[in-house]
């Protein structure tokens, strides 16, 4: 007598945990019901990513370069679970190769992105790179896998925490990759990943007054309401590349602090 | 304390110093009546115009035009055609050659413009003639050096001028400012519309003979004064490729959302509420010249003022009593007085900003100090002001005032002093005060903002980039960091 297998539930992935929504709503993607995170979940999901933010970004270099690189050591383990979600084992080698890369930059970011300035005076001064704080991600549709990576890592190797809302359409690749970074080293709340419908979660995220930029790597048509509601507290508005690395895709998400010292005896 | 310095304490300063009047020459300036918009290297006849005053004395000095947004038209096209008809063909080491000229003859004219900045603006003569000017020709002098080396700026990522930025200067620094935005943008190979502030436009028309001697070509640079519309006009411009603002948060949001989904670049230098730390171990009389270069530097009209004294609770009590003594000492008055501290307040609009939320701080219950000073009948004027006794709910800590008011806050320990310091929508400056080397890198790192002054103050520089976190902006000035918001990659 063949087997029946054991079904998966999908959840939300908030400050480290797997709630159901709060609201109870799913909807059906993929041949699933998934939950359909509701305002308050998103909600929580940024009080989740602030409450993150300080340890994580106080992190040293090396560490939080051990930890996405811990991701991509989870996600090479999965790799034909993941290969099924995505176009193929292709997409996943990409993904993986990308975070080992993203790995590598984090003690190299300010160096190549900070200076020491000379100034006409008695002083020391220097700039450094620093997280912006909480970035939300609206995640592309495509491709599945690799525009979740190629969003995520760049936000997060420079300290940032996020709130990203996934792909509506084929969410179940980031509800695995919440398992990924459950079970790597990367503290709860630093990634919080929401299904959903996109149309209520994104104005509420590009208009929450605690995210510090707004990435649009996955708007569609719907980008001038959302720049204009991410105006309120002046958030950092990205358009995130879907299927790229670049440190310059991290340095969209860093601010650059001067400090200045008298030099005298 | 050491017993010489509780001697010194207790010394009594004198209930009023008397200085014989030391005026700058103001016939350096030679102004002329009325003004046009410096459109495509001429002279344009304005629409409409409006006075433009001495903030000192309410005098009249030129009328200005008010650009319409035919006339912004015809500066954004005037700076279309130099982008596209030569200027981007220029090769980068001539292209350098211009900032550069511009940048000696602004040393050359430096006295000229100092008083034109004074008179028109109210800021003292002491330091539009050693902060304002030498700053604005070093900025031109930095970015010149850059339009030749812009791929070992940004290597592997094909660096190309971005064409024609909109940029709209505050106030305060008229001509730094216009500095700050004219030089990076012609170093990266951009053409410009400028437009300064409604009530200190004149050095950014005085700015228009330096673009002629430069033998800048027609149209790089175009300049249209007005007030808010001709701001608004320039930004919803659609031959403008980037927006380049420096002034209120309020403004630079309403911006933000006018320019949502255009994809017009975007860069906002807005405003401040800078806390300034003090320890108990910090060098006090150097801490109280720093509080006051913090705060009353140009009336306290600055976007990264220390406005916020944050105090540990142990030195409150003689920190407080150095910084009023020191605030006897300082100066109110006739801006082109070489003796002057603390010049006139911009416009009555501003002044009367002040009035309203230095009046709410008195309200709210905290305490109010200003030094005995004689104010000037005409004119707009406000004495240098502290308030203790200060609550973080206040409007006064809160807000930004943009005036010489301090607001002073006390603190216990490290943790409580970020805290506080970080409490706020805003996140452009800070600074800290203490001899700890290790305390001065922790709180540096701790602290949310784009500048920390760490044992001085309101130091500026155009190879330190300069910005803000949070609500004070985004993007940098200054630096190879400020050249980025001028350029495209691949």
């Amino acid at each position: 007598m063949s087997r029946l297998p054991v079904r998966k539930t999908y959840k939300l992935y908030i400050g480290g945990e797997f709630p159901r929504s709060e609201s109870g709503r799913v909807y059906e993607a993929q041949g699933a019901n998934v939950a359909r995170a509701s305002r308050k979940d998103l909600r929580d999901a940024v009080r989740a990513a602030r409450g993150a933010f300080p340890k994580w970004a106080a992190l040293t270099a090396y560490n939080r370069g051990q930890v996405v690189y811990r991701i991509a050591e989870m996600l090479e383990a999965r790799r034909g679970e993941f290969a099924d979600l995505c176009s193929g084992p292709q997409e996943v080698e990409r993904s993986i190769d990308r975070l080992v890369w993203y790995a590598g930059w984090a003690d190299k970011l300010a160096q190549v992105l900070g200076s020491s300035n000379p100034v006409a005076g008695p002083y020391f001064n220097f700039t450094v790179p620093e997280p912006t704080g909480v970035v939300g991600i609206l995640m592309p549709e495509e491709p599945v896998l690799a525009g979740l990576v190629s969003r995520l890592a760049p936000a997060i190797v420079g300290g940032n925490t996020a709130v990203a809302v996934v792909s509506e359409e084929s969410p179940l690749a980031a509800v695995e990759l919440a398992e990924v970074l459950a079970s790597s080293d990367v503290p709860g709340g630093v990634v919080n990943l929401l299904t959903g419908r996109r149309e209520e979660l994104a104005p509420v995220l590009a208009g929450h007054m605690d995210v510090n930029a707004l990435d649009l790597a996955g708007a569609d048509g719907e980008v001038e309401e959302l720049e204009r509601l991410a105006a309120d507290n002046v958030k950092r508005v990205v358009r995130g590349a879907a299927d790229e690395q670049s440190p310059w895709e991290v340095a969209a998400f860093l601010e650059l602090k001067t400090v200045w010292h008298p030099i005298g005896v | 304390m050491t017993e010489l310095e509780r001697k010194r304490d207790r010394a009594p300063v004198p209930a009023q110093w008397d200085y014989a009047p030391a005026p700058e020459a103001r016939d350096l300036v030679q102004l002329r009546e009325r003004y046009g918009h410096f459109v495509g290297g001429e002279w344009l006849e304005p629409k409409e115009t409006y006075a433009t005053i001495d903030p000192s004395t309410e005098e009249p000095l030129a009328e200005v035009g008010q650009a319409t947004n035919e006339e912004v038209d015809l500066a954004v096209r005037a700076a279309r055609d130099a982008f596209t008809n030569g200027w981007s063909d220029i090769s980068p080491a001539e292209r350098a050659k211009y900032p550069f000229g511009i940048a000696r003859i602004l040393q050359e004219r430096s006295r000229e413009f100092a008083v034109l900045e004074s008179l028109n603006g109210g800021k003292p003569i002491r330091e539009s003639r050693d902060v304002d000017l030498p700053l604005s020709a070093a900025h031109f002098f930095y970015y010149a050096g850059w339009a030749d080396k812009l791929e070992y700026a940004f290597p592997n990522r094909k660096p190309r001028p971005v064409g024609v930025a909109g940029q709209i200067v505050p106030w305060n620094f008229p001509l730094l400012m216009l500095s700050w935005k004219i030089a990076p943008a012609l170093a990266a190979g951009n053409t410009v519309v400028l437009k300064p502030a409604e009530t200190t436009p004149l050095s950014a028309l005085l700015f228009c003979d330096v673009v002629r001697q430069a033998e800048l070509p027609p149209g790089v640079v175009n300049i249209v004064t007005g007030d808010g519309r001709t701001g608004a006009g320039l930004v919803k411009h659609e031959g403008v490729d980037k927006i380049a603002f420096t002034g209120s948060t309020e403004v630079g949001k309403a911006i933000h959302r006018e320019l949502a989904g255009t994809g017009k670049r975007l860069t906002l230098e807005l405003g401040g509420k800078a806390a300034n730390v003090i320890f108990d171990d910090a060098a006090l009389d150097q801490a109280v010249e720093g509080i006051v270069n913090g705060i009353y530097f140009n009336q306290g009209h600055v976007c990264c003022a220390g406005s916020r004294l944050l105090v540990q609770e142990s030195i409150s009590e003689p920190l407080i009593g150095k910084l009023k003594r020191r605030l006897e000492t300082l100066r109110v008055g006739d801006p082109l007085d070489k003796n002057t501290d603390v010049g006139a307040i911009n416009s009555r609009q501003q002044l009367d900003k002040i009035k309203e939320l230095v009046a709410s701080g008195e309200e709210e219950g905290a305490e109010i100090y200003q030094p005995p000073c004689r104010l000037p009948e005409k004119g707009y004027w406000f004495a240098p002001t502290v308030f203790t006794n200060v609550a973080q709910s206040y409007r006064i800590a809160q807000e930004e005032i943009f005036g010489p008011v301090l607001s002073v806050l006390t603190f216990r320990t490290p943790d409580e002093a970020v805290e506080k310091a970080n409490n706020t929508p805003y996140g452009l400056s800070a600074g800290v005060w203490t001899e700890k080397g290790s305390r001065i890198l922790a709180m540096a790192q701790r602290l949310r903002a784009g500048v920390v002054w760490a044992n001085t103050y309101n130091r500026f520089d155009p190879a330190s980039p300069f910005g803000g976190y949070k609500e004070s902006g985004y993007g940098r000035e200054g630096g190879r960091h400020g050249l980025e918001p001028y350029l495209e990659f691949e």
